[in-house]
């Protein structure tokens, strides 16, 4: 434990015994009605819960999974936006000896049947009518779901089928049992072990079906300790939980870290509201993946494009400084007195207003992880202050082995490993991890298994290296590696975040993998794109109109020459389309965690890959579109491409 | 809802005539709109199903005829005091306050229920705090959380997209928490999903133990109309040409050749 650890159960020891049950009754043992552990914003107010609220909730839901049936082991699903509720059903199942699977809250119906037949899920956890309706309509596929549990009353008034409980009444019922034998939930808690299952997680997986990944409480909560002992977190702190709880990085914080610190977790009210909310909470730790900072600072790039002159040359002036400072702290030079000062200008007059909008005023360590991010955003926002850290890790070491530490980032890299964690790259080139977090396999798959655990250590499929600092650099996924027409390999997302660092582009496909020369596919961000046109009085009815617009080809051939720069001739985009539609995670194209996945995206519109390495200037697509319902339809459209003429010479 | 229908209709207009000049919008038209269900009123361009509306709301006073709410004669009352007594509306072409918020759009459309008065505002103490807290948990709860609009309660209405005014629209109606709500083409100009939310809410309000207001509709989406409808009333020049179940207006020959006559009526929409 380090010194000064104000962790609220940095006192228990992770033995055989310990549990994340029991650390949760730990906590509200300490702090009973005297500190806030949840909010949420409901009608308009931020309505508190406090710590012994937390632990009765979890009580009645654990005993009322038991008045249902549930045997230790047994499977419990859950699926909705981040509430209180949904933590209370995670942590009630595991009080009841059961393991909670997460699934992500716009799984398609196909995909929801899957895991749930797959985990053997028996009870499925759902908010509202929505959740409803999908598990009732995949119940036939389901035999082994017994019971369907809704918290959120709208719109259920008809539904009267029998496999349809409501929250209320499971809590009724664990109440009932817990008057009856008032001593059955410590000893149902205290029968857990520390290698007991705790979750099991479906990985997005960029290149097959999603497998499933055993975590005990003993990985969870040596994760949470061996990142709270590099950066420790105040009971006082405030966490906003709006990732969806299907991410590890979620369970990272609202779990893990949560029950071992004890700060409050503060869910917004909808996700709609999610940035509203963060800015009013002002959180002082924060994890994302890359696409939430990409938002923000797309955010601050449309509103700076709108801004009168004074604000946007102040703005400028800025940010010229903090980089300038940003740039020094990267290079561990220090800053001179000077700079110090006109950054304390820049703070006063830009930045600290800057970072209230972004709800980042009061916070300590942003990170981000679970995809690739560039170095533009990582330099933007260290240039506001905030101190935007990145961490590295897969779903089967519970989320994280290596972490950037304040003053050491560098943004090419993910950092040094966190304690009690190894790291080695392998002869041909790949990360494996030892740690007491690494899972205990892939649920019902020994081939894979065998494949990704070999003594102990866990074979991660990145390609990577160690730098001269002993910090990790990540490649990509062996998979997504591309060898150029110069024979180099080149991660092609290391040029794509460049593309994204343009407010205009939303998305970008960089193909090359043993091509004469890269080109790439862009989705224009229809918003910002959109009120651009309307500005240059632009006529479009739809995104596929407005991509198709000669301006906007020239307006994204702009940002494509402005990450040329600075590029190895082999490495330069050459023609680009740009694309008919966004990427989407309900067509296949992203992982549900927003990744791309290239190899799918290839073989589904080798078309245009074709016609982008042929003299054309047209390609024609013929493609479907699912939609969240699973409806379909159809589009037919001719895309054009587009030249770069580039200078010659580097 | 059957304990909801009472022998005497809810809203019974009588043989109402009225005229513009020596045009005749509405001549001899008699509804009557049972407790608890939702009424349609459809017909072509110009059939008078919105001058019927606003005859209904007090807009306008037929020439002749009578109109009764809950058994008493409202024919020669002003509007807002039709509003007192429970009708509400929402308009085709919306008549939002554009420079204010959502949130106070809708305070405006609380503002018949509060009943104290400048002074005790000033102080703000007793009856009137108690009676704020009330308005804005009713506001909270029941309107903003219904027609789930919490991202926009404090956008200016003017910066929203149509599809979220109308939305509005219907929720200043609701802060009246009326008991018959007059809907005047609310899925109009709205993209499919929009309709599907639109139409929830209203089958919301409807049947939502915490509403239950009886709806008066008139919309040209025969897809939603056949779907939502308890009743659908037929208008064409004026008159009324039938009434009955969604299922028989689809199989009256007059609704056919008057007004559903092209067989693609069914098509507006979807």
């Amino acid at each position: 434990m380090p010194q000064g650890d104000k962790a609220t159960n940095a006192h228990l020891d992770i033995t055989e015994d310990l549990t994340l049950p029991k650390m949760l009754i730990a906590a509200a043992r300490r702090f009973g009605d005297n500190k806030v552990a949840l909010r949420e914003k409901e009608y308009g107010v931020w309505r508190p819960i406090t710590w012994k609220q937390y632990l009765d909730n979890v009580r009645y839901i654990a005993l009322g999974l038991i008045d249902l049936g549930l045997k230790r082991g047994d499977k419990v699903a859950m699926i909705g936006d981040n509430r209180p509720e949904g933590l209370w059903a995670e942590m009630g199942t595991l009080c009841a000896g059961g393991v909670a699977v997460w699934l992500f809250q716009d799984c398609l119906l196909d995909e929801v049947a899957y895991i749930i037949n797959h985990s053997d899920t028996r009870f499925l956890f759902g908010e509202g009518q929505e959740e409803a309706d999908k598990a009732l309509s995949i119940r036939e596929k389901c035999p082994q779901l017994e019971r369907i549990v809704w918290d959120d009353p709208k719109g259920m008034r008809t539904y009267d089928d029998p496999v349809l409980l409501s929250m209320k009444k499971l809590i009724e019922a664990g109440k009932e049992l817990d008057r009856k034998d008032p001593g059955l939930f410590d000893r149902m808690v205290a029968e857990g072990r520390a290698k007991d299952v705790a979750l099991l997680f479906y990985t997005s997986g960029t290149t097959a079906l999603p497998k499933g990944v055993l975590l005990s409480h003993y990985n969870m909560m040596t994760m949470g300790a061996d990142l709270m002992a590099v950066d420790p977190c105040d009971p006082a702190d405030d966490f906003v939980s709006y990732l969806p709880f299907a991410w590890i990085g979620e369970q990272m914080m609202s779990i893990s870290c949560g029950l071992r610190v004890g700060y409050t977790i503060n869910f917004p009210e909808e996700p709609e509201t999610n940035q509203e909310n963060i800015r009013e909470i002002a959180p002082h730790v924060m994890f994302a993946p890359p696409r939430m900072y990409e938002q923000m600072t797309r955010n601050v790039q449309v509103k700076h494009l709108d801004a009168t002159w004074i604000k946007r040359t102040l703005f400028n002036l800025a940010m010229k400084i903090g980089y300038y400072a940003a740039d020094l702290k990267f290079e561990k030079k220090s800053v001179p007195f000077y700079i110090s000062i006109t950054q304390w200008l820049a703070y006063i007059t830009v930045f600290k207003k800057l970072r209230d909008h972004l709800g980042l005023v009061n916070i300590r360590n942003a990170y981000t992880g679970g995809a690739a991010m560039g170095p533009d955003h990582f330099r933007f926002f260290h240039a506001m202050g905030v101190n935007l850290k990145q961490i590295y890790g897969q779903t089967e070491i519970a989320g994280i082995s290596v972490l950037h530490r304040n003053g050491d980032v560098k943004f090419d890299t993910v950092g040094t490993p966190i304690p009690n964690t190894e790291i080695k790259i392998t002869e041909d080139g790949e990360i494996i991890s030892r740690s007491p977090s690494v899972f205990l396999g892939y649920y019902k798959n020994p081939e894979a298994t065998a494949k990704s655990l070999r003594d102990g250590w866990l074979y991660s499929g990145d390609k990577g290296f160690i730098d001269d600092d002993g910090h990790l650099v990540v490649f990509d996924r062996t998979a997504d590696v591309m060898t150029l027409s110069d024979q180099s390999i080149f991660a092609p997302q290391y040029l794509e975040t460049r593309l994204k660092f343009s407010p205009y582009i939303k998305d970008a496909w960089v193909i090359g993998h043993q091509k004469p020369y890269m080109t790439a596919a862009v989705c224009i961000d229809y918003a910002v794109v959109g009120k651009w046109a309307d500005e240059k009085k632009l006529n479009y009815t739809s995104y596929h109109e407005l991509s198709q617009k000669r301006e906007v080809y020239d307006l994204v051939e702009k940002q494509i020459r402005e990450a040329n720069k600075g590029l190895k001739p082999a490495a330069r985009i050459h023609k680009f389309v740009n694309m008919f539609k966004e990427f989407d995670a309900d067509d296949e194209e992203l992982t549900r965690t927003r990744k791309l996945r290239r190899a799918f995206v290839e073989n589904r519109y080798r078309d245009i890959v074709q016609a982008l390495y042929e003299d054309r200037d047209t390609v024609h697509m013929d493609t479907k579109i699912t939609y969240e319902d699973g409806r379909t339809t159809h589009i037919k459209t001719d895309l054009h491409i587009q030249k770069i003429m580039l200078e010659e010479g580097r | 809802m059957a304990e909801y229908r009472q022998a005497q209709p809810m809203l019974s207009v009588q043989n109402i005539h009225m005229f513009f000049g020596r045009i005749s919008a509405l001549s001899g038209v008699s509804i009557d709109v049972e407790a608890g269900g939702i009424h349609s009123i459809i017909g072509p361009n110009g059939a008078g199903k919105t001058v019927m509306l606003n005859c209904i709301n007090g807009l306008y006073h037929p020439q002749q005829g009578a109109i009764s709410f809950e058994s008493r004669n409202i024919s020669g009352l002003k509007p807002h005091v039709r509003a007192e007594q429970g009708i509400a509306r929402t308009f085709q072409k919306l008549e939002l306050f554009r420079g204010m918020t959502v949130l106070d759009n809708i305070r405006l459309g609380r503002h018949i229920h509060l009943k104290s008065g400048i002074l005790g505002g000033v102080w703000y103490f007793g009856k009137t705090a108690e009676e704020e807290v009330k308005a804005r948990e009713f506001i909270e709860e029941e309107i903003i959380d219904l027609l789930e609009i919490e991202h926009i309660r404090n956008k200016t209405v003017a910066m929203l997209p149509y599809g979220l005014q109308k939305r509005v629209e219907l929720g200043r109606a609701l802060a009246l928490n009326p008991k018959l709500l007059l809907l005047d083409e609310p899925l109009a100009g709205l993209n499919l999903e929009e309709v599907e939310d639109m139409a929830r809410f209203i089958l919301d309000i409807n049947e939502e133990e915490r509403w239950q207001i009886t709806c008066i509709l008139v919309e040209h989406d025969m897809g939603v109309v056949m779907d939502i409808s308890d009743r659908v009333s037929v208008l064409n020049f004026g008159c009324k040409i039938a009434e009955g179940t969604p299922q028989e207006i689809q199989s009256n020959p007059d609704v056919i050749k008057a007004y559903l006559g092209e067989e693609d009526m069914y098509a507006t929409r979807r």
